[in-house]
């Protein structure tokens, strides 16, 4: 791997309080409020419906919360906070254009073309020979590491991911795992979500975890599993269904 | 059946022989059209763009009236750029009436609509697959505007066939302000609608076969580009 003109920002600290978000008479999300730390991976867990994308979503700006405040690195959230984070896709959203191409245009959006950062972020994500093919002919699991070489190649200081191994097959899964977790190691803040207990208990250094629109718990990754606190979690973790 | 096969045989004879009034009759036809086209593409992809993504108080209102300038009749644009051009009007001085770059005003008129509208609709589909994404890279409004153009690029070459179809096939307005000027402003429509007053069918028609020769030959060509580009999925 040509890693080395990749560099890794430190992470920044999430904090949101009274965090809700309505649709019409529709709570989604409920006052929630929490602090996650500047470096790990923070994996937000919970039933379909728990409002994990939709947190993933307000914590990125991408969608605007009816009360209470989110703000990063002690900041309150703005277009520039954003701009230092990278979210993917349970999708991936490619350009109409080769692999390269794909990398290449968020860098020329952030004014700082650069051919070796993105070459180095394809070997990074193991897509070097597929460089000028065109990037909608790639596999599933082939498009979610580009998304991901695209969200790296910023350098982030939080790299926030929703469901992206959603429908991979294994081998595309543990990859991008190990990506994430190479990233991590590395000082990126990592938020995660996934309603895969084995990739959480792979990924996880703690756990938050939805249910309702609630925040049901947020704890270290070995105590969630171990000894869950909240019934909410409880019973997810011994697979009955919550609604 | 008869004036047909003569039309043909007579449109055969003209091209084969390199007849040099219908090759400058044709070569003006394209060279005002295609000004147009790109002229038209120049203002109207941009703000069928803007209008793609931006959401304002109104905008329902504008997109209808974009939407009927489609069906702007020729003889009133020609009308109104006569006025415009002739020597008591407010450009009179530029003294461009009855020269190829009127006809290219007036065209560039009647397809500014057509471009701004149907490319408004394909940048609206678009941009709603890429809007989440394009959010999330906090791209700028024109940084947005300039990434859906180049990848609609292909859906938008129709965009520009359909202006250049409809500049290619106009008469009323370029006759207005071209005037029809033998080794001037005689372009392929107008040249048949004289022959025809004349009746000179045969050679109408003939020019008429050539036209629609041509306007296939650029629709052959469009859909080999977007061929291509949908085998290698950039389309």
């Amino acid at each position: 791997m040509t890693d080395s003109a990749l560099t890794h920002a430190p992470g920044m600290s999430l904090r949101v309080r009274d965090l809700s978000h309505r649709a019409g008479a529709r709570r989604l999300l409920d006052a929630i409020s929490l602090s996650l730390k500047p470096a790990g991976v923070t994996v937000i867990m919970g039933p379909n419906g728990a409002g994990k994308s939709l947190f993933l979503r307000l914590v990125h700006g991408l969608a605007t919360p009816t009360a209470g405040q989110i703000s990063w690195g002690g900041a309150l959230l703005s277009p520039a906070l954003t701009r230092r984070q990278s979210l993917v896709f349970q999708n991936p959203v490619l350009l109409r254009r080769s692999v390269a191409a794909n990398v290449d245009f968020i860098l020329r959006a952030r004014g700082r073309s650069d051919p070796a950062k993105r070459d180095a972020a394809l070997a990074r994500v193991g897509l070097s020979d597929e460089a000028h093919h065109p990037a909608r002919r790639l596999s599933g699991g082939q498009q979610q590491r580009l998304a991901l070489a695209r969200a790296l190649v910023t350098e982030p200081e939080a790299l926030l991911l929703d469901e992206p191994t959603a429908s991979l097959d294994p081998a595309s899964v543990l990859m991008i795992e190990r990506i994430v977790a190479d990233t991590a190691a590395q000082g990126t803040k990592i938020v995660f979500v996934t309603h895969d207990i084995g990739q959480a208990r792979r990924l996880a250094d703690d756990v938050v975890f939805l249910h309702a629109g609630q925040l049901a718990e947020y704890s270290p990754a070995a105590r969630f599993f171990d000894a869950p606190r909240s019934e909410a979690a409880q019973a997810y973790l011994q697979g009955r269904l919550l609604i | 059946m008869s004036d047909l096969s003569e039309a043909v045989s007579l449109a055969l004879t003209l091209v084969l022989t390199f007849d040099s009034d219908l090759i400058e009759i044709v070569a003006l036809s394209l060279r005002v059209s295609l000004s147009a086209v790109l002229l038209a593409c120049l203002i109207g992809l941009p703000l069928g763009a803007f209008l793609a993504i931006t959401r304002f108080p109104g905008r329902g209102v504008a997109l209808t009236f974009l939407n009927a300038l489609m069906g702007l009749p020729p003889v009133v644009v020609g009308l109104i750029v006569y006025l415009h051009l002739s020597r008591a009007g407010p450009l009179g001085f530029l003294g461009l009436l009855y020269t190829p770059a009127a006809m290219i005003i007036a065209q560039t008129i009647l397809i500014t609509p057509i471009v701004a509208a149907l490319s408004r609709q394909v940048l609206e589909d678009l941009h709603l697959e890429y809007a989440d994404q394009f959010r999330s890279f906090a791209l700028t409004r024109a940084q947005t505007m300039r990434a859906l153009i180049w990848d609609a690029r292909y859906s938008l070459l129709t965009v520009a066939l359909a202006g250049f179809g409809r500049a290619v096939a106009e008469v009323g307005a370029v006759m207005i302000v071209g005037g029809n000027i033998d080794h001037l402003t005689r372009v392929m429509t107008t040249a048949i609608a004289l022959e025809t007053s004349r009746g000179e069918l045969a050679l109408a028609m003939a020019l008429g076969v050539v036209l629609m020769v041509l306007a296939l030959g650029v629709n052959a060509a469009v859909h080999g580009v977007r061929a291509t580009a949908a085998r290698q999925a950039h389309a």
